[in-house]
């Protein structure tokens, strides 16, 4: 990663902008050209640096409905609960963390309605009661990751 | 009236399809939009246009990229929650927000008496003991406006698989 990565990822973190040729509307601030952009962040995206190019979409906003949900797993159902949870495509992260509350998922459907049916239904298969945590206020975050 | 019902629904429709054909993302090429539009079957001028009014709308936060942040060093990052009071928190969540190493922060409800925390704020570090510091710093800025704090690292990726619409078909 050169400096001219690093700016790459610092800049097009915040705008990619929307116009006939953006890479050549970017090579002019970066002080590069279209081609050397293009190549670059197709490089980044193959070695993974980069994991998305593209509009980042408000699951929220576009009509469905999005909650961040914590169990109780006792450990040693963890590994079978783990799996009835994944098992849910509405399931779009999971994460064990270091708590009594232990299992995080989140989980993104395209209706309201959508996102209960699915709560009650990974309480019916696992037995364990799902604390929905849904946003109530989302607070503005400034910066993003600096390379 | 009619018309007006009439093309806004024909423009859900057509925000859908963009979604759909947008969502893993843009081709990397030199105009990416004119790829899309072509797919679609429309103006490259209206796709921009639809766009940017689902920018402007908030249904699209942002068009760029997305680093793998632990493949720039951040590798540890901790769900750090505060307890504060109802009547204060917007001005708490703001300030949060505003610190460079928090990425997310969010009011979410309590599940009293066992979860009193209700605001979230996701913080970053190159270590553990980076990110252990950095909230201790916000406890030290908030003061007594934080009740009580907690800070869960993760300690396993169960899956990471997205946000994805399906497509009705």
């Amino acid at each position: 990663m050169d400096q001219l990565d690093k700016d790459i990822i610092n800049t097009l973190q915040y705008d990619f902008p929307v116009c006939e040729h953006p890479f050549a509307e970017l090579a002019k601030t970066l002080n590069s050209t279209e081609d050397e952009l293009i190549n670059r962040v197709q490089a980044m995206l193959d070695s993974g640096l980069l994991t998305r190019f593209g509009p980042m979409y408000n699951a929220v906003n576009m009509g469905g409905a999005l909650s961040l949900c914590a169990m109780k797993v006792p450990e040693d159902q963890f590994d079978k609960v783990t799996e009835q949870v994944n098992a849910f495509a509405e399931v779009a992260h999971n994460y064990q963390r270091n708590h009594e509350m232990n299992m995080w998922f989140v989980l993104a459907t395209e209706t309201q309605q959508d996102l209960i049916n699915t709560l009650d239904a990974i309480e019916k298969n696992t037995g364990i009661s799902v604390y929905n945590m849904p946003k109530e206020k989302e607070f503005f975050v400034g910066l993003h990751f600096k390379a | 009236m009619n018309q007006e019902t009439e093309n806004n629904s024909d423009n859900d429709e057509l925000d859908r399809q963009i979604v759909l054909a947008t969502q893993s993302g843009l081709p990397v090429v030199a105009e990416p939009y004119r790829k899309i539009a072509e797919q679609l079957n429309i103006t490259t001028q209206l796709l921009m246009d639809r766009l940017n009014t689902m920018k402007q709308d908030n249904r699209i936060r942002r068009i760029g990229v997305v680093p793998n942040h632990y493949k720039l060093g951040y590798t540890a990052n901790g769900m750090s929650v505060w307890d504060v009071d109802d009547a204060i928190i917007n001005e708490v969540g703001e300030q949060l927000g505003k610190l460079d190493m928090v990425t997310h922060c969010y009011q979410r409800p309590r599940f009293l008496p066992e979860w009193s925390y209700n605001l979230f704020a996701m913080v970053h570090g190159h270590n553990r003991e980076e990110v252990l510091d950095k909230v201790e710093q916000i406890a030290i800025l908030l003061g007594d406006r934080a009740r009580k704090h907690d800070i869960l690292f993760s300690t396993k990726i169960l899956k990471k698989t997205g946000l994805r619409l399906k497509n009705k078909g």
